[in-house]
């Protein structure tokens, strides 16, 4: 979208009023995420921008904030409790998720449609209504407040985010691979394991990349089917944003951010590699 | 001649029999596959929906702690205003002296206390008093109850003790509808207590708000990004991504570091000489914070659709209006924008959907005028325990989100949903 040499002043203006509007709105969309990154580095426990911060004083920054997360016991056993239930929520909407994609993409399946509606319903359904049921429910059936029972939530939450990274991959899927496979002589499994998933392998991971998040971000479910032993890092973040709130968030969503960037080249990785391996061009 | 008219498979069936046997196993095979899932899922999360709209409903608690009063009262003419019989007094007195001894009177006390407000202090007392009472040395039960508290002989009390004897209720959902059951049949309730209509108004109204919001702050970005050549397309939309993968708390807690009175927009504004120190701009704790905060979590699933939409609009229709004699302006209204609609249809029904039922944003940045139905239905829940309501409101927007999803899935296919 180049401008042209023959271009009026009109269009000149317009080119770069609509180039000067576009930069106000990327500014919005990440001015908020950036600002958080010097402020949690404030010496002070303020949320705003000290003089000495602004004068660029090595006294107005300091690190007690990332101290106080890394040697404070609720911020330590919030992040110990989101790591024990994300990867198992993970690891059981992934292996669940990736058979049902598998299943989901066969040529023939009855009643695809209702399956496909019930196993995305998680994704659609409004959080707190899944909360507040699964609450009434799992208190029924004595889940609620038990590790177990946040860990079934989340891998619930997660598998609408498997079932359709793994089954984009497989949209683009050679099904002549398998029956060359299995004309050599291979069992299913074998087929499977040794053909199959390497190629939707980038799929899975990015699906199960997807899971991990939703878990590990997750605060509504866990607020209302966890306990105070299942306390994770969102939950503590959520307590303290609504009442004492203290610097130390500063410093943990500075963590997050730094995650979340890691997660992003991960997956973009990941989806080059998927498209070399399908044989399509990057981009 | 057979041989031609029926084609044979290698194990000597007919090639059609063959045929319909390797599809079944097929359809066997893929619905095994699917099956673990699918029960996963209907167990952890459609069978506590459906146990939620049962709750909504369920009314049993009456029934339980009183069973022969309410058996006794089916008789009575709430019509007569006269207080019941004395059989049903006496019945009244055993239910409560097996309903005390487990507590369970105050449960219901606060139960029947959401229709009529007075009865949970009625059970309460009556609870203390009915203990010293000798059930077989009472000649006259009504005036024990008389005695007892004055209220047990109007008849209010029990027309609701009647109403809400059945096994199932609509009470929850007209209390959700701001109606309540009065003398004459359902009425509406006083102006100044309806809150339910206007919160649910409230909560269309500004997720419509973040919609437009959205699609107007998304459809520049979207534009740009489908029109830039690859490579700086590429570089601008982590900018959108970043966004849509950091943490929902870390965002809401950067509105709220930004909104605050004390915080870096109002500082700004201040050494910005734009407001007077001791005018600081109340930008949380009401809508404006709820609606900048959600506009800016909820834009990138704006901009991904529409930016996907874009893509497949080939730049060549620009060109061929334009040397057709359109300007640029009439080129984009005529050619672009038109094909450019299922990609806003699209966003705007994500958009809408997520917002509706947005709880952690307006919980934190939105006070109590800028807050959401789900915050209503987290307050019932968490709070004022009155769990049949909280039902009730979660199942009137459960309605509403998924006609709303049968749309998306209407003109979009919920097949192409795509992620990142």
């Amino acid at each position: 979208m180049a401008l042209p040499i023959y271009a009026s002043p009109l269009q000149t203006a317009w080119y770069y009023g609509f180039r000067f509007i576009c930069a106000v709105i990327f500014f919005f969309l990440i001015f908020p995420i950036m600002v958080i990154i010097p402020l949690s580095f404030n010496a002070q426990d303020f949320f705003t921008f000290t003089p000495e911060m602004l004068a660029f004083k090595a006294e107005g920054y300091s690190t007690k904030h990332y101290q106080d997360f890394f040697t404070n016991s609720d911020w330590q056993n919030a992040l110990r409790n989101s790591l024990r239930i994300a990867p198992m929520a993970t690891l059981l909407s992934v292996s669940f998720g990736t058979l049902a994609a598998i299943g989901l993409s066969q040529s023939h399946v009855p009643f695809r449609r209702a399956i496909m509606a019930i196993l995305i319903s998680p994704m659609i359904v409004p959080l707190i209504i899944s909360a507040a049921s699964m609450y009434f429910f799992f208190s029924r059936i004595g889940l609620q407040g038990t590790y177990m029972g946040v860990v079934l939530a989340h891998a619930v939450l997660g598998v609408p985010f498997v079932i359709i990274t793994v089954t984009a991959t497989l949209v683009g899927f050679d099904k002549s691979l398998t029956r060359a496979a299995a004309n050599m002589g291979a069992g299913p499994v074998r087929t499977f394991f040794k053909i199959q998933m390497p190629l939707i392998l980038p799929g899975v991971i990015s699906g199960g990349l997807f899971a991990f998040i939703t878990s590990f971000d997750e605060v509504v479910v866990v607020l209302f089917v966890g306990s105070a032993g299942q306390k994770t890092l969102p939950w503590q973040m959520f307590t303290g944003l609504r009442e004492q709130i203290s610097p130390t968030i500063l410093a943990v969503a500075t963590i997050l951010i730094v995650v979340s960037i890691m997660l992003l080249t991960t997956l973009e990785l990941l989806r080059r590699r998927s498209e070399r391996l399908r044989g399509m061009s990057p981009g | 001649m057979s041989n031609t008219e029926t084609v044979l498979a290698s194990d000597g069936s007919s090639l059609k029999q063959s045929l319909a046997r390797s599809l079944r196993r097929q359809k066997i095979r893929a619905l095994l596959l699917i099956a673990p899932l699918l029960l996963f899922v209907l167990l952890t999360f459609i069978a506590p929906i459906v146990d939620m709209l049962f709750r909504s409903v369920e009314n049993s608690i009456v029934q339980e702690t009183l069973p022969t009063t309410v058996v006794e009262l089916a008789s009575w003419d709430a019509e007569s205003g006269n207080p019941p019989s004395e059989a049903v007094f006496e019945a009244l007195a055993r239910d409560l002296k097996v309903a005390v001894a487990s507590k369970s009177h105050t449960r219901l006390g606060s139960r029947l206390n959401y229709e009529q407000t007075g009865v949970s202090s009625l059970f309460r007392q009556t609870g203390r008093q009915i203990k010293k009472l000798d059930l077989e040395a009472t000649p006259s039960f009504k005036d024990a109850f008389e005695k007892m508290n004055k209220r047990w002989l109007e008849p209010e009390v029990w027309t609701v003790l009647q109403a809400f004897s059945g096994k199932y209720t609509d009470g929850y959902f007209l209390a959700a509808a701001d109606l309540t059951r009065g003398a004459d049949g359902i009425e509406v309730v006083p102006e100044d207590e309806k809150i339910y209509f206007k919160l649910f108004l409230r909560t269309l109204q500004m997720s419509m708000t973040i919609t437009i919001m959205c699609i107007l702050l998304g459809y520049p970005i979207a534009f740009l990004l489908a029109t830039l050549p690859l490579r700086s397309s590429n570089m601008l939309m982590i900018l959108v991504l970043l966004p849509f993968w950091t943490s929902l708390l870390v965002r809401t807690s950067a509105w709220k570091v930004l909104l605050q009175q004390q915080g870096v927009i109002n500082d700004f504004l201040v050494w910005a000489h734009i407001v007077a120190d001791d005018n600081r701009l109340e930008l949380i704790n009401n809508v404006t914070g709820t609606v900048i905060a959600m506009t800016h979590i909820l834009l990138p699933f704006m901009i991904l659709p529409l930016f996907s939409v874009m893509k497949t609009i080939p730049p060549t229709y620009m060109r061929a209006a334009k040397s057709m004699g359109a300007n640029d302006f009439t080129a984009f209204r005529r050619v672009y924008f038109p094909q450019s609609i299922p990609g806003i249809g699209a966003g705007s029904i994500l958009v809408f959907i997520l917002s509706i039922g947005y709880y952690i944003t307006p919980e934190i940045v939105g006070g109590t005028k800028g807050v959401f139905i789900s915050n209503r239905i987290a307050y019932h829940i968490s709070s004022s325990l009155n769990w049949g309501l909280g039902a009730a409101l979660g199942a009137i927007l459960l309605v509403v989100v998924l006609a709303l999803y049968w749309m998306y899935d209407k003109f979009v296919g919920i097949d192409n949903v795509k992620l990142g």
